[in-house]
């Protein structure tokens, strides 16, 4: 702590001085933001019809979960008494943005998640509990609900079901992710997050996010496979990735420019700010690598004619510029909304340890942590079908 | 009936479990949510007495001059008459508790006072403040100022 | 005391009231436990603080008092007050220089020379306890709150520690307390007010520039304040409902 004061630049309120919240608080809101994008693009199957990316469909269910899995973890960290957490479920004070989490996060998980994967697994579930033996058996018997029934009009019942509970999981989806854009946004004392734009800035880099990490996943697990890429697929992919890109950046530049145009008390002591202490954050890594080398990159990728190969490199550059990038305009919005004093007189700097709770290392656990769980959640429920062996023809669930 | 179930039993199995949860939910909620809580206010009623229950460590004016009086009878009218005992003197809560087994030490004037009276252009202009060196010539404030009725 | 006395003060007026006030409250301190305090009503109370920037000498007892009083730690990050200096160069009141050498707790070594144009003072500060708290709005479980009387709390056996009110007070007068890892902030000494004591800062202020004020109460001079003084809140336009009031507030005061 002393070496924290040591580095504060100008005044802050003597209680300022050390940060309130942490790399793990910036991973929340990147963790559901990628939920809420993975979502959003099955969903453009599901329920847009968008054919071409179905091959990505259950792959982006998955990603999903194992993801919305870790969500609460780093708040579980953070949290000076882990152990009441629960208390949001009993008294939960409902003019407190914060206090939806819990049940946001049940009903998302439950109610649209779970509910729909299982649905469109079902017929694999049953298939797996009939063709087992022992205890493998019993965990797809269990899986399943105990039943056996995969006639043409059970599947038709849950097809029309798992279509109801997707159109309501995009709201969910932006719900799930919005409540954390309004849990900055509403924050009156802090200028740099106070901004009606604030959840929707949010949702669209979430999608932003999502888009790109299941690109890159679907290409990764097809690649780790030996199985060939669907081009129309991931050109759409792509395409949905621009589009999205394009909206998001509109939005931060707006917000920008009026901060710029109103020049309100708070302008100078920000505008410092990025120039000094988030410079290499925000200008370099999150607007110049993050958005707009990618968005120049995609946008290449849809003039100018590629070649394949060209396409899939083009696309798996600016997939991974993406993630970076908004990881950093996550960490811009919780970081930097801390090193400015509420004076607006002042700095104070960042110090992020290694091996405590709080720091770099659990947080580097709790990302790399999903991509395990996927892989174990692809074991269980292969989104290519059952068949492990070189698929038929006519098999409309393969890549 | 069995029309309403065929081929649709696994959602009401679903379903099932959903409402078992949403059960085990509410009955938690019973048990755990504190019984005081909401009574005043969305909180815990509770909480008001724990905070009116911490330590007192500042006795207060009031209790010093209960046994103190002749001390107060000779502050009176004087430029400290306004500053509390404990100001100087420091938390005495214990010592009014139990004057003999708690007897406090008169503080050092020589760093006591220039706590408040050592000059400052941040200090007002008509509070008296002094550079001890100007001023006191090497003294102790105590050598000329009685600290209870300070003026000369 | 017993029911005689307890008659005669009740049937003798608005000062032996006072009196009779301020002796109870000694009763607690010679009982010398701590204890809730039966017989206060919060209903009867809305309290407030007076602060006139004129009288502040920059002396750091209130710091040091509080810090005290309240168990607070001693490192220089944690406080349910502080006092400020402001060094205004030339009145340009948009560019003042602040400083809070661990928060006023040691008084404030000299920095400024006379004469050189600036405009310099102290301000107290603390939590503004306001009736429309953006701290208590924004708790996820109800773990901080108002109380009938006026006096925002927190409820440290049901904090869970997430730092949202931290983020969420204008004023930066919230803190996590890494003993309990939950919030900890200016109760108002809670414990001495309802017992007719005053607060530890406003105790030791030798010069009267802290004064508790109970607005309920008529006859308390906190409206004579109110009504004599230029007053202001800290940052009005955040339309906290601040229950600080302060007279002789520089512009520059941030």
């Amino acid at each position: 702590m002393d070496t924290i004061l040591a580095m504060v630049e100008g005044f802050m309120y003597p209680n300022e001085v050390e940060l309130q919240w942490s790399i793990l608080i910036v991973l929340y809101p990147y963790i559901t933001g990628l939920v809420a994008g993975a979502f959003i693009l099955a969903s453009l199957e599901r329920v847009f019809n968008v054919e071409a990316v179905k091959p990505t469909y259950r792959l982006a269910l998955l990603t999903a979960l194992a993801f919305l899995v870790v969500a609460p973890l780093p708040l579980q960290l953070h949290l000076g008494h882990p152990e009441r957490s629960f208390q949001m479920y009993l008294t939960p004070k409902t003019d407190s943005a914060m206090a939806m989490f819990g049940f946001v996060y049940l009903w998302y998980l439950m109610g649209v998640l779970v509910l729909e994967i299982w649905l469109d697994f079902r017929r694999d579930i049953v298939l797996k509990a009939r063709s087992s033996t022992g205890f493998v058996r019993d965990f797809y018997r269990v899986l399943a609900l105990g039943s056996d029934n995969i006639s043409e009009r059970s599947l038709e019942i849950d097809d029309r079901v798992g279509r109801f509970v997707t159109i309501l999981g995009i709201p969910s989806a932006f719900l799930l992710h919005g409540y954390v854009g309004f849990i900055f946004g509403s924050v009156k004392a802090n200028p740099w997050w106070s901004s009606p734009l604030m959840p929707v800035v949010f949702i669209f880099s979430a999608m932003v996010s999502g888009i790109a990490l299941v690109m890159l996943v679907y290409m990764v697990v097809s690649w780790l496979r030996s199985k060939p890429i669907d081009m129309r697929c991931l050109d759409t992919i792509a395409q949905y990735l621009l589009y999205a890109f394009i909206i998001a950046f509109s939005l931060e530049m707006l917000d920008l420019i009026h901060r710029m145009y109103e020049a309100d008390e708070s302008f100078k002591s920000l505008d410092f700010m990025v120039k000094s202490r988030l410079f290499t954050s925000q200008i370099l890594i999150q607007i110049i690598f993050g958005t707009l080398l990618p968005l120049g990159l995609l946008a290449l990728s849809q003039v100018v004619r590629m070649t394949e190969r060209a396409r899939k490199n083009i696309y798996a550059t600016a997939g991974v510029l993406t993630l970076i990038g908004i990881f950093a305009m996550r960490w811009n919005v919780v970081i930097g909304g801390q090193l400015f004093s509420k004076s607006f007189l002042g700095y104070t700097v960042y110090k992020m340890d290694f091996a405590t709770r709080e720091g770099l290392l659990p947080a580097i656990i709790l990302m790399v942590a999903p991509f395990f769980i996927l892989w174990g959640l692809i074991r269980i429920l292969p989104p290519w079908g059952i068949e492990e062996e070189p698929p038929a023809a006519a098999d409309p669930e393969s890549c | 009936m069995r029309e309403l179930f065929k081929d649709k039993e696994h959602l009401f199995r679903m379903a099932g479990l959903f409402g078992v949860g949403l059960l085990v939910f509410v009955v938690l909620r019973g048990v755990l949510i504190p019984a005081d809580f909401g009574d005043l206010g969305h909180y815990r009623a509770s909480a008001l007495d724990d905070d009116s229950s911490v330590e007192l460590r500042f006795a207060g004016r009031a209790a010093c001059e209960v046994c103190h009086d002749d001390v107060a009878e000779e502050r009176a009218g004087g430029a400290h008459e306004g500053v509390n005992c404990e100001a100087c003197h420091g938390a005495l809560a214990l010592h009014a508790l139990d004057p003999g087994a708690v007897v406090p030490e008169l503080p050092e004037a020589a760093t006591l006072c220039v706590t408040c009276h050592q000059a400052s252009v941040a200090k007002p202009v008509w509070f008296p403040q002094v550079e001890p060196v100007d001023h006191a010539d090497g003294e102790t404030c105590d050598e000329c100022h009685m600290p209870h009725n300070p003026g000369i | 005391m017993t029911v005689d006395r307890r008659q005669f003060v009740l049937t003798s007026g608005k000062y032996l009231i006072m009196t009779a006030a301020a002796t109870r409250a000694i009763d607690f301190v010679m009982a010398g436990t701590p204890e809730a305090a039966p017989g206060y009503s919060a209903f009867d109370h809305w309290w407030a603080m007076a602060i006139d920037v004129d009288l502040c000498i920059g002396c750091g007892g209130c710091v040091r008092a509080c810090k005290e009083e309240n168990d607070v730690l001693l490192e220089p990050y944690f406080f349910r007050t502080w006092v400020e200096r402001y060094h205004v160069p030339e009145g340009d009141i948009e560019h003042p220089v602040v400083d809070s050498p661990n928060g006023g707790y040691d008084g404030f070594p000299e920095r400024y020379r006379e004469g050189d144009g600036a405009k310099n003072f102290f301000v107290p500060k603390l939590c503004n306890h306001c009736a429309h708290s953006p701290c208590v709005q924004v708790c996820p479980v109800g773990a901080t709150f108002e109380s009938p009387d006026g006096v925002v709390l927190v409820d440290t056996d049901y904090c869970l520690g997430c730092r949202y009110c931290v983020q969420a007070c204008p004023y930066g007068c919230r803190f996590i307390d890494p003993r309990t890892r939950t919030v900890n902030k200016c109760s108002l000494c809670y414990h001495r007010i309802t017992k007719g004591l005053t607060t530890a800062c406003c105790e030791v202020c030798p010069t009267g520039a802290r004064m508790l004020g109970d607005l309920k109460d008529p006859s308390d001079p906190i409206h004579e304040f109110l009504r004599t003084n230029m007053v202001q809140v800290l940052k009005p336009q955040m339309a906290t409902g601040a229950k600080v009031y302060y007279a002789d507030l520089d512009g520059s005061v941030r």
